[in-house]
């Protein structure tokens, strides 16, 4: 589904990612895991074009990502952030309608009933009329989350989405990620919860400095690692 | 009482130095309009290389010198300079001599543009980085994302500014007294000259000018609870 090939980028003169190479299987879950500045979420927001890349390719569904505007990409790739960032401006309702109206040009209508199926799903559906700022964070992280899934994305790009939460909200926010990776969407997820990466990764990434040290079966990736930096990295954090 | 306040032989002159507030009025209302909209200009020219050196000495100029001074040479200095020009050197004959409203028009829309601008590009400055990636995340373009996201929150987060602004217009637009267009002071000035009475004229004066301001910032309040999104 999303294919990125010998993938370089630098910020000034930091090389953030050094040759990544990866598969990213369709319908599957793959988790990126690895200390922080170790390249992850530079990894996914080049995906959807957030940054741009210095060399290498993207395939988004056999296509080179080269070729797509920027709008087809997004088209097929969805995008959920650390800090929500929700449209603070807007109700509940709109952040979710907004982009199917003015992105897709779906009437108004018919918008705000998608709108509201998506925000039932994450179980919202109360919160139409408030405004982000109304919200818990757990409830934004739901918010964004169908805000992401409403434009029926094919790739669902996660970027720590559990980082920004109080802990008694974490489980509310990973519960419907984990509906999610039941229902054929890929999904790409960096995340530092351990115990959620184990339980639905059907793929694990770990990055360190810029590059792939280890990646493959997250069941094998667990119980057996290969190299030693990632076994020394797995007995820091479980 | 009468012999510190003298109400009676005031009161026939309030009505007419009541009118002045139209007149103080419209210089605030016109510069402000007129100020938002060379002040947008200003942001825009401002992110573009070559004409961000022009913003810079523009606000420069405007900041930098008395708005007193600015009124005087828009009308006073400039109409001489191109009677000269034009009609001195280049032999024509056009009477360049504005008057005195419009010339107040043109120093207050220029002069408040500079501080606009300023307001706004903080204002825009302000808009969380966050939000504007998650809407190039869902494919928003660049012009709904300035008049959807963008501007829509600058614009809250600088309103107290711009109402601050306007307040101070309308207060600065006083000095349109030196050219003898009849605001509120020019026209306690002219009280004063027929009644030899300072101390009435200027109370009333005063008092217009603070219930007016204090109405204002009322209003600005309510704006501002209604702007705020959610947040009390």
């Amino acid at each position: 589904m999303v294919e990125v090939k010998g993938l370089y980028k630098s910020f000034g003169d930091l090389e953030v990612l050094k040759d990544v190479s990866y598969h990213f299987a369709k319908g599957k879950t793959t988790v990126i895991i690895g200390s922080s500045g170790s390249g992850k979420s530079t990894l996914l927001r080049c995906i959807n074009q957030l940054e741009e890349i210095d060399s290498g390719e993207i395939i988004i569904d056999g296509i080179n990502s080269n070729d797509l505007t920027h709008k087809k990409v997004v088209e097929k790739v969805g995008m959920v952030f650390q800090q929500f960032n929700l449209f603070s401006n807007m109700t509940v309702l709109k952040n979710v309608m907004y982009s199917l109206v003015t992105v897709k040009k779906i009437d108004k209508k018919i918008a705000k009933e998608m709108a509201i199926n998506a925000l039932t799903t994450v179980n919202v559906q109360d919160k139409v009329s408030q405004y982000p700022s109304q919200l818990s964070g757990g409830q934004k992280q739901r918010v964004a989350l169908a805000r992401a899934l409403v434009t029926n994305v094919d790739v669902m790009l996660f970027d720590e989405p559990t980082s920004a939460l109080d802990p008694e909200m974490v489980n509310e926010v990973l519960d419907e990620i984990k509906k999610l990776t039941k229902t054929g969407l890929t999904n790409i997820i960096v995340t530092h919860e351990m115990g959620f990466a184990r339980e639905v990764a059907d793929e694990i990434i770990y990055m360190d400095e810029g590059r792939i040290v280890e990646c493959g079966n997250a069941k094998t990736f667990f119980s057996n690692p290969k190299k030693e930096r990632t076994k020394q990295f797995l007995n820091k954090i479980l | 009482m009468e012999n510190i306040f003298n109400y009676g032989a005031i009161k026939d002159w309030i009505p007419y130095i009541f009118s002045g507030l139209s007149i103080t009025m419209l210089i605030a209302l016109v510069a402000a309009i007129f100020g938002v909209v060379i002040g947008i200009i200003l942001v825009v020219f401002s992110k573009v290389k070559i004409t961000d050196k022009f913003v810079i000495a523009y606000i420069d100029l405007f900041r930098g010198t008395p708005l007193i001074l600015q009124l005087s040479i828009v009308y006073f200095a400039v109409p001489q300079f191109l009677d000269r020009l034009v009609n001195g050197i280049m032999g024509m004959n056009f009477d360049f001599q504005l008057s005195g409203i419009i010339a107040a028009f043109i120093t207050f829309s220029l002069n408040s543009a500079a501080y606009i601008s300023e307001i706004i590009r903080s204002g825009i400055n302000s808009v969380d980085n966050g939000e504007i990636e998650a809407a190039k995340a869902l494919g928003v373009n660049k012009y709904h994302m300035y008049k959807d996201i963008i501007l829509p929150i600058a614009f809250k987060n600088s309103f107290p500014s711009l109402m601050n602004e306007f307040i101070t217009l309308v207060k600065e637009s006083s000095i349109v007294s030196i050219i003898g267009i009849q605001d509120l002071i020019r026209r306690q000035q002219i009280v004063t000259s027929q009644t030899y009475m300072y101390f009435e004229p200027l109370i009333i004066v005063g008092i217009i000018y603070y219930l007016v301001i204090k109405i204002l910032s009322l209003i600005g309040r309510k704006i501002e609870v209604k702007l705020a999104y959610g947040r009390s």
